[in-house]
């Protein structure tokens, strides 16, 4: 059913944890859809210099915010916020048909977490990350 | 391949060998058709009556009551399918906890006609006074089943019959799960229409039954031969039918022993489980099937835990959202009252004759630090 790259980021998620003092938060998702996703950043001059997640949710859940990790660690805001679930989908080789959707929650997972950084900034940060959908499956 | 440990009986069984020796001569030697004039296919003919026999026997009924279908969904369906023809104003009862061959055919139903479906209690069991309660003149049929496939719950058959009975309501029970497994004698429990499924007490897929009182007039379900008294056409599935014939007997000659063997290992299972933190057992310990236990673990999803069991060789299933391919978890569990975040996390165990106290070992072995694993990486157990 899943890809060996989802099963590797499943088995040995990266980047587990959270960052006490983190720049930027985001939480997507809720219990009712059975996936909720917590990114925590450490931003020094734009750049995204560690990156830790919790997951509760299924096997694709928990590797798509894994690979999202590893995808942005080290990239600048710019690059991070240019990560699409397509990336996320392709990087893991794939997701079954009805688990698309946990590569859109890992994507606006890492939206969320950088918006709060700009929120936190005293900048507006919907101009920038755009609209987050906390979860695509109830519109909530 | 690494041995499995195979915790998954409530979904299917494996064949039986005596079960597969008796039918394999059906497929290899006596492949006739059933209605055909020769002698030879006198021997399949009169193999189907053997078996209807034995099923009959071992629920109580007469062979003529029995017929022979390709699987419980089947059943359950022909059994909405007679209730309706029965009246001009049609109002089924059933619960929400049923499998859903039997709710999708109630909520089809639901297009000409007015359905109930009653709740269950935290336990598991429906209320008989709010059975009572919902009964009206109108009402055809009341559809509850035996024994529920993921918390082993069961109902209370003969109290629920018993009221059918003195309001002159039918009764048919999806018995899937009981069959094989709790003593059932429809007659003495008055019931009026009863499915079961040869797959779960280790005959192959493909055959069913549906039981239905002499008393009940019907029509046919499929049109065609005149097959199964020409209620069901069909040529008959003769391997299946002697296997269902060979596994119901099986299963009733064993039935006390097997019982003892499986509930110690479920009592083993669920003292082991109950060991972990924040665990909750979902199910009724008083009126619970030998085989099935039902447990969600607070913080974790029920798909990641059944993937690592899986890379640990074992198989289980879950009432999670993830693993029913729709975004709700079960219906069962949330009909009992769990929260959404309570019902994703459950996993279900339900064993069979073939499984040991080893193995039982073995998945506990593996079952906390699973749990732990995936709560390390949960945002909502560091919550609780």
């Amino acid at each position: 059913m899943y890809s060996k790259k989802v099963m590797d980021h499943f088995t040995n998620p990266r980047n587990v944890g959270c960052i006490v003092d983190a720049d930027g938060v985001g939480e997507v998702g809720n219990a009712k859809c059975g996936d909720i996703m917590q990114m925590f950043l450490k931003i020094e001059d734009s750049i995204i210099v560690d990156v830790k997640f919790k997951t509760f949710g299924c096997g694709a859940a928990i590797a798509t915010s894994s690979m999202a990790t590893e995808l942005i660690k080290g990239c600048s805001l710019e690059n991070a916020l240019a990560l699409t679930n397509n990336v996320v989908l392709e990087a893991l080789d794939g997701l079954p048909p009805a688990k698309i959707h946990c590569s859109v929650l890992a994507a606006q997972a890492v939206k969320a977490a950088i918006g709060d950084y700009y929120k936190k900034q005293g900048i507006n940060p919907e101009p920038i990350v755009g609209r987050i959908v906390s979860c695509q499956g109830c519109e909530d | 391949m690494q041995e499995l440990i195979y915790f998954d009986n409530a979904a299917t069984t494996k064949v039986s060998k005596s079960v597969l020796d008796a039918m394999l001569p059906y497929l290899e030697q006596f492949y006739f058709n059933p209605s055909s004039i020769y002698s030879a296919a006198n021997f399949s003919k009169e193999a189907i009556e053997k078996a209807r026999g034995q099923v009959a026997k071992a629920i109580g009924a007469q062979s003529s009551e029995i017929y022979f279908t390709s699987c419980a969904s089947e059943s359950n369906n022909w059994a909405f399918d007679i209730a309706k023809k029965r009246k001009a104003q049609v109002h089924f009862i059933t619960t929400e906890i049923e499998h859903v061959s039997v709710l999708r055919t109630a909520k089809y139903q639901e297009k000409e006609h007015k359905v109930t479906y009653l709740g269950v209690n935290d336990d598991g069991r429906i209320s008989l006074g709010d059975l009572e309660k919902n009964i009206t003149k109108n009402t055809s049929l009341v559809s509850i089943m035996y024994a529920n496939n993921e918390t082993g719950v069961i109902q209370p058959i003969d109290e629920i019959a018993e009221i059918c009975a003195k309001k002159g309501v039918l009764f048919h029970t999806d018995a899937v799960q009981a069959v094989g497994k709790l003593p059932i004698d429809v007659k003495k429990q008055k019931v009026g229409m009863l499915s079961l499924s040869g797959h779960k007490f280790h005959a192959p897929k493909g055959i069913g039954v549906l039981y239905v009182n002499k008393e009940i007039q019907f029509n046919s379900f499929l049109f065609g031969g005149s097959q199964e008294s020409g209620k069901r056409a069909g040529t008959e599935n003769v391997a299946n039918i002697v296997a269902i014939g060979c596994a119901i007997e099986e299963a009733m000659v064993c039935m006390q022993k097997e019982n003892e063997k499986i509930q110690s290992l479920r009592e083993l299972l669920f003292d082991g489980i109950m060991q972990i933190p924040q665990v909750k057992f979902n199910g009724c310990r008083n009126h619970s099937l030998p085989n099935i236990l039902n447990f969600s673990f607070e913080g974790v999803e029920g798909e990641g835990i059944l993937l690592h069991l899986d890379l640990n060789g074992i198989c289980c299933s879950s009432g999670s959202a993830c693993t029913s391919g729709s975004l709700d978890p079960s219906h069962v569990l949330m009909a009992m009252g769990l929260s959404h975040a309570t019902a994703q996390g459950s996993v279900r165990i339900s064993l069979s004759k073939y499984n040991t106290q080893q193995e039982v070992h073995q998945f506990l072995d593996v079952c906390g630090p699973i749990i732990e694993k995936l709560r390390a990486i949960s945002p909502i157990w560091q919550r609780s």
